[in-house]
């Protein structure tokens, strides 16, 4: 029907970059026409720090301290794009163990990841409770990455021809505990979380993206496998073991924000698949004292094979990049994570372009938080999963 | 029912013997029931911001406040403490009268809505005759308030917190009304302590959230209208930080905040009372207290019988409104904020035209069944 | 005596206005006066507020002025209706179908309104 129109003024609303929601210090100037979003521009760079520069003049292994801040929450695979670009431009083999270890790092770290999106994705509709509870079980994850790595947040772990230390005794079995821990809590979340009717009425239908959209606007990770995308860059270009590895690509058609959710709740259940196959298929097993092993068999010995070491051979401090360029991308729980380097043959790449995924993810947004409502717009942000960290890099 | 104890007279026979006429006892008097009541809904509002933040720090699995006072219990004091010393600040570009207004404007129907709570049997400061109606009039009073309050900040947030307060006051407001409405039917009195002498008779049976069917369908409407009423979780949209930062209190600091918060808990406090009257049958026991009495073989006007029976029912008062209270808690940190189109529908489309049916079966049921619907 | 007890309203009106009135000038005493004009600036996440006036003053689009008109005629229709349920036992069964009548135009505007879309947040 014809509504009685008066004249009204739009509302340009500043939200951020000091607002609760804002995942950082994103802002998001919109225009508002009563409770309704016309339009929305984000405005990016408030924690710009010149990530890609830095490279520039710094060895890898120097660098390596740095990347854990492109996206703090899932550390690891910052890492492990990072060392992966110079191996594979100079062929550096790494071993089997490492690279097992790798996998099952990067799959916590997914796991810790999704978590963190859970909890403030859950306090921008509204529930502040779930985000104490994925606190709890990140808590768990991180103790694993304090144990074996030494840090909690920035590991600076991975190294080039495998990882920096071997795990600890006991690490195998702490972390088969948790894969055992995790899914009941998992199912904790779906009471708590997916059977609630607010819940459903408040994230299904809003922020539908069209397949053919996702694809356009070059989306990835579970923002486009969403949309109906069955694309993984793990099974669709494996890297490291994930070949050998039996897990499901977590994918929905619907697209809406319900359909995100599903995605990265369904990631959290592979990943711990994932998980418990590396530690039942880790070459030389949970036996903490490989070294030992390996001196008591001599230089014949079956654990001085490249199966078993933790890093193949320490690469030097001034280790050289042979001149090239190379596109390297690991499926990030945000999406694809990619390095685009060019070297000029000297110690530290010539460029560094790093292709995050969140930056990308977030370009969509001003397309479909159009004619939502202004609280529609904080749950379909908190579903895009942006760490301005790495978007501004 | 047997003799009340009756407070006011007894302070006037007391204070006859200093000489003081009956009249000028009736004008001492009045002040202090008043006093009385407001020193205990500050109470309760300090013993519900700790409930709160324990409780909803045991479903986190967190420890919550600890330090100040055994537990934490001291915290409410604390917070007030601060608020109190912290300086005020009045953006410039805001309206200073209307900023100040808001908060009071808030507050006041808050407190003077206590009028007609009985606390126990004749403790209540005055019976209206119009009690719940007046409860439902001053109540509408508060939106006013956030209204002004958001205006007046001249910040973009709070505006749209007190617009949504005002769409929110008056979308429940309807269903609130008809839910009492149907109450008052079966208790043919807007009195509340004749709401409650109705709901005593026969114990727990004459409750009214157990009247077959109209009890329970205006059981649900009241408890959703009210906690939309007083704006908290999962309709505390006018303040939803995710969006709006603080809402209407965005530009409050200092004391001005603490009077918002104040109100806050002051309205949860009130709306349990409420319920607890117009439901859970107030300060009544669970079995009438005459059966108790001669069940344990005392006269019911025993003096010491009485005396036990007046603190039994305001125990009984305070744990009924107690268990509002922490469903209002468990709602809170349990449930995602709705949006404002869904307030709106649930509000209009679904809760109204309930609330009217409700009314109208009430009417039915007590045309046909007199005896059990008050007659 | 219908009208008993309304001193006891007055009194109390006047002590409820007390309690902000009292808090806020024991406030006025103890709190610091510092201010500042950076303090005093309003808050929009830590950028100057964009838009006419640099304010939230303007003609903004409020959506529920359907909602109100609705209200405005629901809210009189529960005041007509408290005497009728008070006095209900009374009256009997001519006074439930003159109620019935009067909720059933009120419900016909209801659903009128509601097809009309005017309870629509839109």
């Amino acid at each position: 029907m014809s509504m009685i129109e008066t004249r009204a003024d739009r509302m340009v609303l500043s939200l951020g970059p000091h607002h609760p929601s804002m995942h950082g210090v994103l802002r998001l100037i919109v225009t508002l026409n009563g409770e309704n979003v016309e339009d929305c521009e984000p405005v990016l760079g408030y924690l710009h720090r010149s990530m890609e520069k830095i490279a520039e003049n710094r060895t890898i292994v120097q660098y390596l301290p740095y990347v854990t801040r492109w996206d703090y929450l899932a550390t690891m695979f910052t890492e492990a794009v990072t060392v992966m670009a110079p191996e594979q431009m100079a062929d550096v083999k790494i071993p089997r163990r490492a690279s097992f270890i790798r996998v099952i790092m990067m799959e916590l770290s997914r796991i810790a990841s999704h978590l963190l999106w859970l909890g403030p994705f859950m306090i921008d509709i509204g529930a502040n409770t779930p985000f104490f509870y994925c606190f709890r079980e990140r808590e768990l994850v991180y103790d694993l990455f304090e144990a074996a790595t030494g840090m909690r947040m920035m590991h600076n772990y991975f190294r080039i021809g495998g990882v920096a230390a071997d795990l600890p005794y006991g690490w195998v079995n702490k972390c088969r505990d948790f894969c055992t821990y995790l899914p009941d809590r998992l199912e904790e979340y779906d009471r708590l979380i997916t059977k609630n009717p607010i819940f459903r009425n408040r994230v299904e239908g809003v922020g539908v993206i069209e397949q053919e959209d996702a694809i356009n606007w070059g989306l990835s990770g579970p923002m486009l496998r969403a949309s109906g995308v069955p694309y993984d860059l793990r099974r669709a270009e494996p890297y490291e073991i994930y070949s050998e590895l039996d897990f499901e690509i977590a994918w929905t058609t619907e697209g809406d924000c319900l359909a995100r959710y599903f995605v990265r709740m369904k990631e959290l259940r592979e990943s711990i698949k994932m998980i418990e196959q590396c530690l039942d298929m880790l070459p030389g097993g949970p036996y903490e004292n490989l070294e030992a092993q390996r001196i008591a068999g001599g230089p014949k010995s079956e654990w001085n094979g490249p199966d078993y070491q933790f890093i193949g051979k320490k690469s030097s401090p001034n280790f050289k990049i042979p001149a090239g360029e190379h596109y390297i991308k690991v499926e990030a729980p945000k999406g694809e994570l990619g390095i685009y380097m060019v070297s000029d043959g000297s110690m530290s790449p010539w460029r560094w372009k790093i292709r995050p995924p969140g930056f990308i993810n977030l370009q969509v947004l001003p397309e479909i938080v159009k004619d939502m409502k202004l609280a529609d717009l904080m749950a379909i942000l908190g579903s895009v999963d942006i760490i301005m960290g790495e978007v501004d890099r | 029912m047997n003799e009340p104890i009756d407070l006011g007279n007894s302070f006037a026979e007391a204070v006859a013997g200093f000489g003081i006429p009956a009249d000028l006892a009736r004008v001492l008097w009045m002040p202090i029931p008043m006093l009385v009541v407001i020193l205990s809904a500050s109470v309760a509002v300090l013993l519900s911001v700790w409930a709160e933040r324990k409780w909803s720090a045991y479903m986190q699995q967190r420890l919550g406040p600890t330090v100040a006072g055994l537990n934490g219990f001291m915290q409410g004091v604390a917070d007030g403490a601060k608020l109190l010393v912290k300086e005020d600040v009045i953006p410039r570009k805001g309206d200073p009268w209307l900023f100040t207004f808001g908060p009071v404007i808030i507050i006041i129907p808050i407190f003077f809505a206590y009028l007609v709570i009985p606390f126990g049997q004749g403790l209540v400061i005055s019976d209206l005759a119009i009690g719940i109606f007046f409860f439902v009039a001053i109540s509408s009073v508060a939106p006013i308030g956030a209204l002004m309050a958001g205006y007046a900040s001249n910040n973009k947030y709070a505006l749209l917190g007190g617009l949504r307060a005002a769409a929110q006051g008056i979308s429940y407001e309807l269903p609130l009304a008809l839910s009492i409405l149907s109450i008052v039917m079966m208790s043919n009195s807007l009195s509340t302590v004749d709401i409650v002498n109705m709901q005593s008779t026969h114990g727990i049976l004459s409750w009214n959230i157990l009247k077959p069917g109209v009890g329970q369908i205006g059981f649900v409407i009241f408890l959703i209208s009210a906690l939309a009423e007083t704006e908290r979780a999962p309709f505390d949209l006018p303040e939803a930080e995710s969006e709006l930062v603080q809402g209407h209190h965005t530009e409050y600091s200092g004391m001005k905040f603490a009077l918002f918060y104040l109100a806050e808990y002051a309205n949860l406090v009130l709306g349990s009372l409420v319920a607890s009257i117009l439901f859970l049958g107030g300060w009544s026991f669970i079995v009438p207290m005459g059966t108790v009495a001669n069940l344990l073989g005392i006269d019911p006007l025993d003096p010491a019988f009485q005396v036990f029976s007046a603190l039994l029912g305001i125990v009984m008062t305070i744990a009924k409104a107690t268990l509002f209270v922490f469903l209002a808690i468990l709602a809170r940190w349990t449930l995602p904020r709705v949006r404002i189109d869904q307030l709106l529908d649930l509000g209009w489309k679904f809760l109204l035209p309930l609330a009217l049916f409700n009314l109208l079966l009430t009417a039915a049921l007590k045309l046909a069944f007199p005896a059990f619907f008050g007659g | 005596m219908v009208l008993q007890g309304y001193d006891y309203l007055l009194g109390f009106l006047l002590i409820s206005c007390l309690v902000p009135v009292l808090a806020l000038t024991a406030s006025y005493f103890v709190r610091p006066k510092g201010g500042g004009a950076f303090r005093e600036t309003t808050y929009e996440s830590g950028v100057e507020p964009r838009g006419p006036k640099g304010g939230a003053w303007i003609q903004f689009n409020i959506r529920y002025y359907m909602f109100a008109l609705v209200f405005v005629i629901f809210d009189v229709e529960t005041v007509f209706l408290y005497p009728w349920a008070v006095a209900f036992s009374k009256l009997g069964l001519f006074a439930f179908i003159e109620a019935l009548i009067f909720i059933a135009i009120l419900v016909v505007g209801l659903v009128y309104a509601w097809r009309k879309g005017a309870l629509e947040w839109t």
